[in-house]
């Protein structure tokens, strides 16, 4: 069989991209437009009807990508998206609600909804692109920085201990863990596929590229030198245990699927229980 | 063989006569105006609308959830607007504050949704079990930026459940968080109820988008400034943004697109003041004194000109069922006919200072005020008309 | 018949709410021409400390709420009986239990004082829970402010079902009560 340069005026994956939304705010070097790309690419491979996809964010670079996506999407406040996704999501036990957001929306602001999210076991879909500080505000340190990184309010470097944002998700109570680098867009994509068709809390955290504010302070000063830096200390373990996964400075990432529950009762499921329950319940006044 | 299928017996609307309280009333309003969310947070002296909404939503089909806390809670309502089910919250001044940054995110995605704050004495924690009138300026003012708000007070158990009503048809009519401002005692209070029958309610529900969605805009509005509102999963391609945004709901973060959207979101208010604005008139007609009062202050304000009048004190009352948008014009024409207005309400002078705003300088304007904790007796607002007639 | 103000007061685990509950509902549901309010004291805890409740009844729209000057005060603790008494209207009646409060001289201005031992009638019946019934019953009978009939259908349809039955003898035994 011989290859063909296909010749198109659009993209393949426009009809999934607002009209009239490119080009992005993304910097060059980061790895949110390729991440945006394989999420569109699970979804489309999913086999779910889009009319059925939700696309809700907070606030952040990451948050940004609500808005480019061509399905219901919507961009909430900071640290919200969360509760917004879960009040939308139980309207329609058919609709899938995914959540793409960053560390320091969902972890630092939206820390609680994260947790309680995760406890509820939710039937949503929470992709995390971690870039280990808030880069939309100009490089602040963050609840995922490492001990000892240097960020505009870290200029000693990090005093604090970071969240292990897979160990924090399990042991709240979600039925899907999984983390991968920017890096690995093929087995990202496969787990975002089986993260989206989960029934339950699935949680994705992607380890992602900030040249601009994360990386020139941290003498990695190209998005490539944060991905080959990835590559060098990514330790493939499906399996693993999610409460051994911390990230440190210099040490392996452990990446992978780490966890899929499949026999505990999700949020919506128990509602529609309530529900049988409460119909066959007598009134009892005012 | 035919299958006879057994009907669903409909128990939204659970017409009748009872005795019972405004808490219980505002719930059971809120299902007969079609709500079936309810995301929420405990907090006194609001929480049995909570735990009666969480006994009744599952059996008409919806959903009670309790949050981790009062942000959750708002934002949930807002997630659920958008899939199409009306939705609703209910807390008190405490949980109110934390709301507040997300009600603006429901101004400015024109988001249909009621939020219930059941008044209690404050600053912070305050008085919980308490009466307070004091968040009458914080529902205007209180989220940042600047926008026009619909705030109702209800001041029987019989409004309660009724201005529910009228909450969410607001709500849905002109696309925004909608807040009713009981208080303690209205809310633990009980008296007769009547629930009328499902059809004699008039519900008003949003308006849906008829275009193509390829072509459709969804911040495009008709003529009331209101644009449709689609909802998630029917095809069109639903986008909200908290940030300033044009038409089609893409952000554009210059001058121009703020002038224009805040422009629309304020005027979708202003110009259907008329429409919005529900007001009691009680003995103005002869009236040398006038009374401007609203929520449970205006039971306190009726029983003093009982008084009053037996003395042969001619006062009358203007109550406010809408507080927000502000009856302006209406209390500066009542002003031209008497020297002096008395404010009477719980707190140190919200509203009152509405009033001196509204009338220009026309009457004197006296606050009546108590900061909470207890409601006024009639007998203290009746040393304070006497004070003014004599 | 003018504006009534009755003031239902003992402590926390009494039923004093229920009592306010009962005769507000009785009053507004079932008895034609007249309106009814109840309100209650409402206190961050549950169970002790002092609680009151208010019925307010009138013939048209009632204007404010609560109780200021009682024309019936129910008493069923000594607190109660002291923190309220200065504010039953002079020549108003006065309803005691009569093993839990024990009067002063401030009792003078009330025009009638009924006792009842309403706590050791529902020891009889089983538990002390039911004395806030046994003084329904005994109010009832002594008033003409509310029926009978009404205040039993009340008791049966708002009454835990386990408990109708107990309550409904601790009405009747309040009710024939004489002193």
């Amino acid at each position: 069989m011989t290859s063909e340069l296909l010749k198109a005026e659009e993209h393949p994956s426009d009809v999934f991209l607002r009209p009239g939304r490119i080009p992005h705010i993304w910097c060059p070097g980061c790895s949110l437009g390729s991440v945006t790309n394989v999420i569109i690419q699970a979804i489309k491979q999913s086999g779910i009807d889009s009319k059925k996809i939700a696309i809700i964010s907070g606030i952040g670079c990451t948050g940004r990508a609500a808005g480019y996506l061509n399905f219901d999407s919507f961009h909430t406040t900071h640290g919200r998206a969360i509760p917004f996704a879960i009040g939308l999501s139980v309207t329609d036990p058919e609709r899938k609600v995914i959540v793409i957001s960053g560390d320091g929306d969902l972890a630092s602001i939206g820390g609680n909804h994260l947790i309680h999210g995760a406890r509820r076991n939710a039937d949503i879909t929470v992709i995390c692109v971690n870039n280990f500080q808030y880069g939309m505000t100009g490089g602040q340190v963050g609840p995922t920085s490492y001990e000892g990184q240097f960020q505009t309010t870290a200029p000693y470097g990090n005093v604090e201990h970071p969240f292990d944002l897979p160990g924090l998700a399990y042991s709240c109570g979600a039925t899907f863990v999984a983390r991968w680098t920017a890096l690995d867009v093929r087995r990202m994509k496969e787990t975002i596929i089986e993260a989206i068709l989960h029934k339950g809390f699935s949680f994705v955290e992607i380890l992602g590229s900030c040249p601009t504010t994360y990386g020139r302070r941290n003498q990695l000063r190209e998005g490539l030198e944060i991905l080959e830096n990835f590559r060098k200390r990514t330790v493939l373990q499906h399996g693993a245990d999610p409460t051994k996964t911390e990230i440190s400075k210099d040490g392996p990432i452990i990446v992978g699927k780490f966890v899929e529950i499949k026999d505990k009762s999700t949020l919506t499921d128990n509602l529609l229980k309530v529900q049988r329950i409460a119909k066959a319940t007598k009134s009892r006044g005012l | 063989m035919s299958k006879t299928i057994q009907k669903e017996e409909d128990r939204t609307v659970l017409t009748g006569e009872y005795f019972t309280t405004g808490n219980l009333a505002a719930a059971e309003g809120a299902l007969a105006a079609g709500c079936k969310f309810f995301g929420g947070y405990p907090i006194t002296p609001s929480s049995e609308i909570a735990e009666h909404m969480s006994y009744r939503l599952p059996q008409v089909g919806g959903h009670f959830l309790q949050f981790e806390d009062e942000i959750a809670s708002i934002v949930s309502i807002l997630g659920a607007s958008w899939g199409g089910w009306k939705s609703m919250t209910a807390t008190s001044g405490p949980g109110y504050s934390l709301m507040l940054e997300n009600i603006g995110l429901g101004i400015m995605t024109e988001t249909p949704c009621v939020i219930i704050n059941v008044q209690r004495g404050g600053p912070s924690t305050g008085l919980p079990t308490l009466v307070g009138q004091q968040d009458i300026q914080q529902t205007r003012w209180g989220s940042h930026g600047d926008y026009e708000v619909i705030a109702l007070a209800p001041n029987s158990v019989q409004e309660c459940f009724d201005l529910v009503i009228v909450a969410f048809n607001y709500a849905e009519k002109y696309r925004l968080p909608v807040t009713l401002l009981m208080d303690e005692t209205l809310g633990h209070m009980s008296e007769k109820l009547i629930i009328p029958k499902k059809d004699d309610i008039k519900i008003i529900n949003r308006k849906k988008p008829k275009d193509d969605p390829s072509s459709h805009l969804p911040y495009k509005a008709d003529e009331d400034l209101v644009p449709p509102m689609a909802t998630a999963g029917e095809g069109y391609r639903v986008i909200t943004t908290g940030l300033t945004h044009d038409e089609r709901g893409y952000p554009v973060l210059d001058a121009e697109t703020q002038e224009k959207l805040l422009r629309r979101l304020i005027n979708k208010i202003k110009k259907n003041k008329d429409d919005i604005i529900l007001l009691e008139e009680y003995k103005l007609k002869d009236a040398e004194l006038i009374i401007i009062s609203f929520g449970i202050s205006a039971r306190a304000s009726k029983g003093a000109i009982e008084l009053a009048r037996k003395k042969g004190i001619k006062v009358g009352l203007l109550r406010l069922i809408t507080i927000w948008p502000f009856a302006d014009e209406h209390i500066e024409k009542l002003a031209e006919k008497v020297d002096n207005i008395l404010v009477v309400e719980i707190n140190s002078g919200q509203v009152t200072r509405e009033v001196q705003r509204a009338v220009k300088g026309k009457a004197n304007v006296h606050g009546v005020l108590k900061h909470g904790g207890t409601i006024h007796t009639p007998e203290e607002i009746l040393s304070e008309i006497e004070r003014r007639v004599k | 018949m003018p504006r009534v103000e009755i003031r239902f007061a003992g402590f926390g685990g009494q039923g004093i709410g229920l009592l306010g509950r009962l005769m507000g509902e009785a009053i507004a549901l079932y008895m034609e021409e007249k309106n009814a309010i109840m309100t209650q004291s409402y206190g961050p805890e549950s169970r002790g400390g002092a609680s009151s409740s208010d019925v307010v009844i009138d013939e048209g729209e009632i204007a404010y709420p609560k109780a200021t000057h009682y024309d019936y005060l129910v008493v069923m603790s000594e607190e109660a009986y002291h923190k309220y008494i200065p504010n039953l209207k002079e020549g108003g009646t006065l309803f005691v239990e009569e093993n839990l409060v024990i009067l002063d001289d401030h009792a003078k201005k009330a025009g009638k004082i009924l006792k009842i031992p309403a706590t050791k009638i529902a020891e009889e019946i089983g538990s002390s829970l039911y004395a806030n019934i046994a003084m329904l019953g005994f109010f009832c009978a002594n008033t003409d402010i509310v029926s009978e009939d009404a205040l039993k259908k009340v008791i049966r349809e708002k009454v835990k079902a386990r408990f109708v039955k107990n309550n409904l003898i601790a009405f009747e035994k309040g009710k024939n009560y004489k002193g």
